[in-house]
């Protein structure tokens, strides 16, 4: 507040500080997330070097190896060239696939980018105006309902409602199609450009595959989505009962507003800044849902590749893709942070 | 209060509890748990989900008794081999004949070890590193603090996935895995606690009168911290159970032929189509005790948290 009242000139200097903060931060924090990484492949057990050449190499072969890993090293040095490697993107190369690490998680990136994106706009439709309803008639029998479907999301392995979901939708209903994320009649029908097959498929007017794709992708979705809504449903409840307890309110009824208004106009809007991070955060943790969810319905995402590596006890790429969610999980971190300045008028003037 | 009149307790026992002037610390203190207990057993959730609780610890407890059947050697392969369910096998049998109801039951104490002993291993390094960093402040809570972000830089799963591969798979290192991604909000939560109560006046006089850092972190600062963080721990059990049941279906928790619930749902994957039962049996059993840490944790939050109070 002091800032601001000195004018404009002294804003400038305020606001560079607090991005100087900013930057600092991140860069401490990938700093710490290579540094973990790091350290965790350190302690495995199972020996860098024959996972290379294999148990039957001369020892000669497993000495040029030993040396090329760089393991003769002291520790810092090592992590000094392994975090030198990992800034330009080198994470080595993959066992499994035998191609560098970072192309792989590049191919897998787009399908979990895809499945969450449509997970938590099903989460968001979904969950808001479920919180809205049950603010509304705090204490009445929907807001228990609420209450009680958001715990029971909480409690159920998504892992488990996957396959109970596979059974019913898939194998006894056919409603929707089976694992994977489209069928194979359908995969060369279309050239992906994004890498979301959603889009590829729309904008290249294929619109069967478009509803292949649909159909493969609707379970894990819904999945993930209600997932993500019994958090959002939960968090827009208690902002929407702290924004309807507020004076405002009160006066928007005296000045005599449609109820509706006041609901979804006037408190809604107030409640939606703080609404924004909590989307963005449960993005976030739908990253961590999709792990298990891509396995059950053999999704080839990150989650996917992340479990088939550690299976195959790949090493290098399971910390590659630890890296990278940890970074993405960072960044929608931040991001949110900066929303929440952008959209609050009173954080903003702040600045 | 009108569910005082319903209780059958002794009124001298009630009336020695709710007294308005206690005598002692003692009865104080009692007096505080009892209507504590008073508000939480109007909770009707609350209610339900501590007797879910009691009911998996009573189950773990007396395993031996209630299974019918071995949990680890099965019957007859060429008849006994995913039988549906039935009287004989309440849940039906899983591919190598041994009765899933058993399995289940001893299954509860596989469950029951890893939310104890992640709870014994994550709530003193959460308090200790959190209370270190409020009372220290300065560099020490620096440096405390952004080493805990980093740890919440990851998502929690694929943190343990990751600690676990490294570690080898087997249910000590899920165990070990799990127990080093819960601390850091526990941390968070006691430093927060230990800001508030570090400037308070009987923690000056302690320190006056010459006791050390340790003895004033140990002996005045975490029992202070110890309910908010204990409320907490209970909320996340549930998340616990998830996260071992998630490592347990990658094949990274409990190894076969332990009777891990999670694993067992990956073993019945390949036949879910024809025998339902295989894989559906232990999820109910997951799904069921993490409502029921759900419940219970939401009922204690309500009834402790003060926040939540009007």
């Amino acid at each position: 507040m002091t800032i601001q009242s000195e004018g404009r000139a002294s804003a400038l200097p305020g606001w560079l500080f607090k991005l100087g903060k900013l930057t600092a931060t991140v860069a401490f924090t990938l700093f710490g997330l290579l540094l973990v990484t790091f350290l965790i492949g350190r302690v495995v057990p199972v020996d860098p070097v024959l996972s290379v050449v294999g148990d039957r190499a001369s020892p000669s072969t497993y000495e040029k190896v030993y040396l090329e890993l760089g393991l003769d090293r002291p520790l810092y040095e090592q992590f000094y060239l392994y975090a030198k490697k990992a800034v330009t993107g080198d994470f080595g190369e993959s066992l499994l696939t035998k191609k560098p690490i970072i192309s792989d998680l590049a191919r897998a990136f787009p399908a979990t980018l895809e499945l969450a994106t449509v997970g938590i706009i099903i989460g968001t439709l979904l969950g808001i105006p479920a919180g809205v309803w049950a603010a509304v008639r705090q204490g009445r029998l929907i807001d228990q309902l609420v209450r009680i479907f958001g715990l029971v999301g909480y409690s159920a392995p998504i892992f488990w409602l996957g396959l109970m979901g596979l059974l019913l939708f898939y194998a006894k209903w056919e409603l929707v199609a089976g694992p994977g994320r489209i069928d194979i009649s359908y995969e060369y029908s279309f050239t992906s450009t994004t890498g979301l097959m959603l889009l590829d498929t729309a904008m290249q007017g294929q619109w069967a595959a478009f509803r292949n794709v649909v159909s493969h992708i609707a379970l894990p979705a819904c999945l993930l989505g209600y997932l993500s809504m019994a958090y959002i449903a939960r968090m827009t409840r208690s902002f929407m009962l702290n924004e309807l307890a507020q004076e405002y309110v009160v006066t928007a009824r005296v000045k005599g507003v449609a109820e509706w208004r006041i609901i979804w106009v006037h408190a809604l809007r107030n409640a939606a800044v703080p609404l924004v991070t909590v989307i963005a955060l449960s993005y976030a943790n739908l990253l961590e849902g999709s792990v298990l969810t891509e396995t059950v319905f053999a999704w080839p995402g990150l989650g996917q590749y992340l479990t088939n590596s550690l299976q195959n006890a790949d090493m290098n790429a399971v910390l590659g893709g630890t890296l990278l969610i940890g970074i993405v999980f960072v960044g929608l971190n931040i991001f949110s942070d900066l929303l929440y300045t952008l959209l609050d008028p009173r954080v903003r003037t702040r600045l | 209060m009108t569910s005082l009149d319903t209780l059958p307790a002794k009124p001298g026992l009630r009336q020695w509890l709710l007294s308005e002037q206690p005598s002692s610390r003692r009865q104080a203190r009692f007096g505080q748990s009892y209507r504590a207990w008073l508000a939480f057993r109007s909770n009707r959730l609350g209610m339900i989900g501590l007797g879910i609780v009691v009911v998996l610890v009573l189950v773990a407890i007396f395993a031996g008794f209630i299974a019918p059947y071995d949990p680890l050697t099965g019957g007859d392969l060429r008849t006994a081999r995913l039988l549906p369910p039935s009287w004989d096998h309440l849940m039906g049998t899983d591919d190598l004949a041994r009765d899933i109801f058993s399995r289940i039951v001893y299954g509860s104490r596989v469950t029951l070890v890893v939310v104890a002993l992640v709870a014994a291993i994550a709530t003193p390094v959460g308090l200790l590193v959190g209370t270190s960093a409020g009372y220290f402040g300065g560099w020490v809570d620096t440096v405390l603090m952004r080493v805990t972000d980093i740890f919440l830089a990851f998502p929690r799963l694929i943190l343990a996935l990751a600690f676990v591969a490294a570690l080898g798979p087997g249910i000590e290192n899920a165990i070990i895995a799990i127990a080093i991604t819960s601390w850091p909000p526990y941390a968070r939560l006691a430093r927060a606690e230990t800001l508030t109560i570090r400037n308070a006046e009987h923690i000056d006089a302690i320190r006056l009168q010459g006791a050390s850092s340790l003895r004033i972190i140990w002996g005045h600062v975490v029992p202070l911290c110890l309910p908010s963080v204990i409320i907490r721990v209970t909320l996340d059990m549930a998340g616990i159970i998830l996260t071992a049941a998630g490592l347990g279906f990658l094949g990274l928790g409990a190894q076969p032929p332990q009777p891990e619930w999670g694993a067992m749902i990956a073993a019945g994957r390949r036949f879910l189509i024809d025998f339902w039962w295989v894989a559906t049996m232990p999820g109910i059993a997951i799904f069921i005790v993490s409502l029921g840490f759900n419940f219970l944790g939401d009922g204690l939050r309500d009834v402790l948290d003060p926040k939540a109070q009007k």
